[in-house]
C-alpha cells in the first residue's frame, strides 16, 4: 500500500485539486454554452503562443509577484492584509505625483524614474501603516479598515484623473496624459516588458524568502501569527512586528503600483491595481503561505489572466472566465488538503 | 461495561508511543494509569477515546470489538475523556455548553436539559447554574461541568487524564466521591496522574507505563516506593530542604494594590531577599495570579511600589521587566508560554537574545540539541511544541528561560511532571537561587508550596497574609488559611 504520508501521495491529491478544478469549470461553461475545449486552447495560445505573449504574461507576472511578496510577511504574522488593493493603488499615485512634478525639471531620467519609485514606496507604506495603526491601536480588525482604505483609494484616483489631474480640456477613464518616452522604464525591444522591473519581482521574492527563512525578524514574526499572546511573553513586541510587516507589505505594494506607472501604463489609470492585490491573496493561500512556491503560482496565475483577454473578441466569453478557474483552484486545493488530511488521520485498525 | 485493549500500537514518526500494550479493566473498576513524562500514557487514553487511531491493535467492549475513529463514535460507545489540558471553553452558557455533541433536533429543549442537569448535579452534591457563562467557572467547576456532561451523553466508562492538577483541595475530594459513586454504579474510571496519593487512594489497581511499554500492574495494597521504582526503573527520593536565603533585599514591595475584573487587592508589604523562595498558596482565582502578573510587569498596580534592587519599576512596561532580569512563565502551556506551529529549537532561538541578523541555524541546533539532553526533553530539535507530551512541554517552558536572573516568577511549575522531573526541576531551581535569583511561585500542591518555599503568601478573595515561615507550618494550617479561616 502506498504511504500516506510520503510526498507522491500529497502531489496526487493536488493533481486531484487541479482536475477536479478544470471540471468545474468546464461545468461553468457548458452551462454559459460555451465550447470549454476552444476556450481551453485560446488561453494556451493567448499565453504562451508568441513572444509577445509570454512578455506580457511577464509584464502581468511582476506586479503579481510583488504583492504575493508583501503579503506573505503580512500573512507570517497573522494578519489579512485585504487593504493592499488601496496600497497598490497608493504607490501608483505617488509615483505619478512625483514624475508630474519632476518632469519639467532639469533632473536626468534616470533619477526621475529611481525617485518615481521611492516615491510609490512611500505612497504604499503610508496607507499600509494606517491600515496597521487602525489595527494595532484603534482595535479595528485590519479586513475592515483595509476594506475601506481601498474604497478611499479608488475614489482618490477617479478624483485626481478627472479633477486636479486631468487631460487638457474634459478628463476620461482612458486616465492623465502619459509621461514622455524617457521616463518609461526601459523595455526590451518590440516587447513590453521590462528587465528591470523583471529584476526587482524577483529580487522581492528572493528577500521575502530569507527574511521567512533564515533571519529573527521572520522568526518572530511568524511567532506574533501563531501565537501572539505567548510571543508577547517571550519578549517579543508584538505591536511593533504587526507595524513592521505592514510597512514591508506596505513597500511592496508600492513598489507594484510604482511598476505599473513606469514600466506598464505610463499615466495613472482609473484602475491601476488591476485587481493584483486580491489575486495575490489567492495565490498566497494556494501555496499555503510557502515562499518557494509564490513564483512560479504566481506565473501561472498570470498566463491565466493575460490568455484569457482574447476570450470576449473571440468567444464572445467573458474574461473573468481566468477568475473562475482561479478561485475554483484555490478552492479545489485548500477542499482536496482537507480531504487528505481525514484521510491521513484515519487509518484502518 | 468491560473495557480491553488488546495489542495496541502507536507510533509518531520514530517514537513508539503506545508498544503492545493490552489491559483489560472489569466492570466497576477505578483503573490508575502511571507513568513518567512521554511514557504514552495520554496516547493510549486518546486511542481509547477516538481522538487518535491506534496503528494496530483491538479495543473490546464487553467482549465485542469495535471501531472507534472519531471522540463522537467514542461516545456513542459510552466512552468519555476528560482532557489534561482543558480544551477551549466558549463564553457560552452551561446549557448550551450540555448541548453541545449532543444529537437532538434542530430545536433542543433547553428546559428539559436544565432539570436533568439539576437532577444529575443532586446525585453527586454539585452546585451549577444551568444559566451561569462557562468562562465563569473555575478549572474544578469546569471539570464538573464536563463529568455532568458526559455522564448525560451516556457515557459508561470515563476516562480523566491528569484531573487533580489545577483543582483545589475540596473540590479534588468532592471529584474523588464522585468517581467512587460511579464505580459502584458499575462504571469503568480511567484515572491518568504523577500524583501518587491519589492514585493510590483511589484506585482499584494500577498500571504502570514505561517507555511505550506496560511494565507492570498491581493491586493494593501499593508500596509506593516499588512503584516509583516500576515507573522510572530507579529508586527516587526526594532531595533535602535547603535554604539559601540571603539578607540582600532584592524585591520591594510597599502598599501594593491591584485592580482586576472582580479581584482587588490592597495594600500587600514584602520584601524578598536574594535567593529566596516564596510560594503562593491558594484557591484558585483568589487573587495570587493577578499578585504574580503584576510583579512580571503584566498588570499595572493600581497603587503602592515595587522595586528591584531598589529601582522602581512601578509603572514601567512588561519590556522593562524583562530587561531587569524579570521572567515569567505562565500556566497555560499552549495559550500563553509556548506557539504551536513552531519547533523546539525554533522556541530556544526566540528566547535567546539577537546576534547578527541572520539565524544560525546549526549553531541554534547544536544548543537545542545540548538543552534536549540537559533538560531530558522527549523529542527531537525540530520537533513540533504541540506534538511533545504535557510534561515535555513544560521542561521545554523552563528550558527557555535566561541566566541569570533576578526574579523568576512561575505559575504551577511542576504541573503535569513526574515526580522525578519534578524533583529534578527544583534542583535546577534552587541552582538559581545559589545565583542569587529570587523565585515567586504559585502552586496548588500544598506539600509542594511547603517544602519547597521559604516563605508563604495564603490568598484568600483577594486578601493577602503575612508571610508565614515554612519551616514552621503545617499542611492543616494552611489547609485552614486557604479555606478563608483567620483573615
Ligand atoms: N501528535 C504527536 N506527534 C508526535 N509525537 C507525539 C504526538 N503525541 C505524542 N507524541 C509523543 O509520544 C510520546 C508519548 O506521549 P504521551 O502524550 O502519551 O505521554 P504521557 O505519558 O501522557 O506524558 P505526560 O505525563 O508528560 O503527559 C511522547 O514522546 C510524545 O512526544
Ligand atoms: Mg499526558
Amino acid at each position: 500500500m502506498l504511504n500516506k504520508t510520503s510526498p507522491v501521495y500529497k502531489f496526487g491529491f493536488q493533481i486531484l485539486a487541479i482536475v477536479g478544478a478544470l471540471i468545474f469549470t468546464t461545468v461553468v461553461m457548458l452551462l454559459a454554452k460555451a465550447p470549454p475545449l476552444e476556450a481551453y486552447r485560446l488561453i494556451v495560445i493567448g499565453s504562451v503562443g508568441s513572444v509577445g505573449k509570454i512578455s506580457d504574461v511577464i509584464v502581468a507576472w511582476i506586479p503579481l509577484l510583488l504583492a504575493t511578496s508583501g503579503l506573505l510577511l503580512t500573512f507570517a504574522a497573522g494578519l489579512w492584509n485585504i487593504g493592499i488593493e488601496g496600497q497598490i493603488t497608493l504607490g501608483a499615485i505617488f509615483t505619478t505625483l512625483a514624475l508630474r512634478l519632476l518632469q519639467d525639471s532639469a533632473l536626468s531620467p534616470a533619477l526621475i524614474i529611481i525617485i518615481g519609485f521611492l516615491s510609490g514606496i512611500l505612497g504604499g507604506m503610508i496607507w499600509a501603516s494606517l491600515t496597521g495603526l487602525l489595527k494595532i491601536y484603534g482595535g479595528v480588525n485590519e479586513i475592515f479598515g483595509g476594506l475601506g482604505l481601498n474604497f478611499v483609494a479608488t475614489a482618490l484616483t477617479i478624483w485626481l484623473i478627472f479633477g486636479p489631474w486631468k487631460r487638457p480640456g474634459v478628463g476620461s477613464m482612458s486616465g492623465t496624459v502619459p509621461f514622455d518616452n524617457l521616463l518609461w522604464l526601459p523595455q526590451v525591444e518590440g516587447l513590453r516588458m521590462s528587465w528591470w522591473s523583471l529584476g526587482i519581482g524577483l529580487i522581492g521574492i528572493v528577500v521575502v524568502f530569507l527574511i521567512l527563512q533564515g533571519t529573527y525578524f521572520g522568526l518572530r514574526l511568524k511567532a506574533v501569527g501563531k501565537n501572539g499572546r505567548a510571543a508577547f511573553i517571550i519578549g517579543i513586541p508584538t505591536g511593533k512586528y504587526m507595524m513592521s510587516a505592514f510597512f514591508i507589505c506596505g513597500a511592496f505594494a508600492g513598489l507594484a503600483g510604482a511598476t505599473q506607472v513606469l514600466a506598464v501604463y505610463h499615466r495613472l489609470i482609473p484602475s491601476i491595481s488591476s485587481g493584483y492585490g486580491f489575486l495575490g491573496l489567492m495565490v498566497a493561500m494556494l501555496i499555503n503561505y510557502q515562499a518557494l512556491w509564490a513564483a512560479p503560482v504566481a506565473l501561472f496565475f498570470a498566463a491565466l489572466n493575460i490568455g484569457s483577454i482574447q476570450l470576449p473578441i473571440v468567444l464572445k466569453l467573458d474574461s473573468t472566465l481566468s477568475g473562475v478557474l482561479q478561485g475554483a483552484l484555490v478552492l479545489f486545493v485548500l477542499m482536496m488538503d482537507g480531504v487528505r488530511r481525514r484521510l491521513t488521520a484515519k487509518k484502518v485498525n | 461495561m468491560n473495557v480491553e485493549l488488546v495489542h495496541i500500537h502507536k507510533s509518531f514518526g520514530a517514537v513508539h508511543a503506545n508498544n503492545d500494550i493490552s489491559l483489560s479493566i472489569k466492570s466497576g473498576v477505578i483503573q490508575g494509569i502511571l507513568g513518567e513524562n512521554g511514557a504514552g500514557k495520554s496516547t493510549l487514553m486518546k486511542v481509547l477515546s477516538g481522538f487518535i487511531q491506534a496503528d494496530t491493535g483491538q479495543i473490546l467492549l464487553d467482549g465485542k470489538a469495535v471501531r472507534i475513529h472519531t471522540p463522537s463514535d467514542a461516545i456513542k460507545h459510552g466512552i468519555g475523556m476528560l482532557h489534561q489540558d482543558p480544551l477551549d471553553f466558549p463564553p457560552m452558557k452551561i446549557v448550551d455548553n450540555m448541548l453541545i455533541g449532543h444529537e437532538g433536533g434542530l430545536f433542543p429543549n433547553r428546559r428539559q436539559v436544565s432539570n436533568s442537569l439539576t437532577e444529575l448535579q443532586s446525585q453527586f452534591g454539585f452546585n451549577l447554574d444551568p444559566e451561569a457563562y462557562v468562562d465563569s467557572l473555575t478549572v474544578g467547576e469546569r471539570q464538573q461541568l464536563e463529568i455532568l456532561r458526559l455522564l448525560w451523553l451516556g457515557a459508561r466508562v470515563l476516562i480523566l487524564d491528569e484531573p487533580t492538577t489545577g483543582i483545589s483541595a475540596s473540590q479534588k475530594e468532592k471529584l474523588f466521591e464522585t468517581l467512587k459513586k460511579l464505580a459502584e454504579q458499575g462504571m469503568v474510571i480511567i484515572f491518568v496522574s504523577h500524583k501518587l496519593e491519589d492514585v493510590e487512594g483511589l484506585c482499584h489497581k494500577i498500571a504502570v507505563f514505561r517507555q511505550g511499554c506496560l511494565v507492570g500492574e498491581t493491586v493494593p495494597p501499593y508500596n509506593t516506593d516499588s512503584l516509583v521504582e516500576l515507573m522510572f526503573g530507579k529508586v527516587v527520593s526526594l532531595d533535602e530542604k535547603t535554604q539559601l536565603e540571603g539578607s540582600e533585599p532584592v524585591v520591594e514591595i510597599t502598599n501594593l494594590s491591584i485592580d482586576d475584573n472582580r479581584i482587588q487587592i490592597r495594600g500587600v508589604n514584602l520584601t524578598i531577599n536574594c535567593g529566596e523562595v516564596i510560594g503562593l498558596a491558594g484557591m484558585e482565582g483568589s487573587g495570587q495570579r493577578q499578585f504574580l502578573r503584576t510583579l512580571a510587569g503584566l498588570i499595572r498596580s493600581v497603587g503602592g511600589e515595587l522595586r528591584l534592587s531598589g529601582k522602581r519599576m512601578t509603572g514601567k512596561p512588561y519590556h522593562s521587566f524583562q530587561t531587569a532580569g524579570i521572567s515569567y512563565v505562565p500556566a497555560s502551556r499552549l495559550e500563553e508560554g509556548l506557539i504551536p506551529g513552531l519547533s523546539v529549537t525554533e522556541h530556544f532561538i526566540l528566547s535567546e537574545d539577537q546576534s547578527g541578523f541572520f539565524i544560525d541555524r546549526e549553531k541554534a541546533v547544536t544548543i537545542c540539541r545540548d538543552r534536549i539532553k540537559t533538560f531530558n526533553i522527549k523529542g527531537e530539535p525540530v520537533t513540533r511544541v504541540e506534538a511533545l507530551s504535557g510534561g515535555n512541554q513544560q521542561r521545554a517552558l523552563l528550558a527557555m528561560l535566561r541566566t541569570p536572573l533576578r526574579l523568576l516568577l512561575l505559575e504551577h511549575p511542576t504541573r503535569g511532571l513526574d515526580i522525578e522531573s519534578s524533583i529534578w526541576i527544583w534542583s535546577q531551581l534552587k541552582d538559581r537561587c545559589k545565583q542569587k535569583t529570587c523565585i515567586v511561585f504559585i502552586s496548588a500542591d500544598l506539600e509542594e508550596v511547603l517544602h519547597y518555599s521559604d516563605r508563604i503568601l495564603v490568598f484568600y478573595n483577594g486578601k493577602v497574609s503575612q508571610p508565614l515561615d515554612a519551616a514552621a507550618t503545617t499542611v492543616d494550617q494552611l489547609g485552614q488559611l486557604i479555606g478563608g479561616k483567620g483573615f
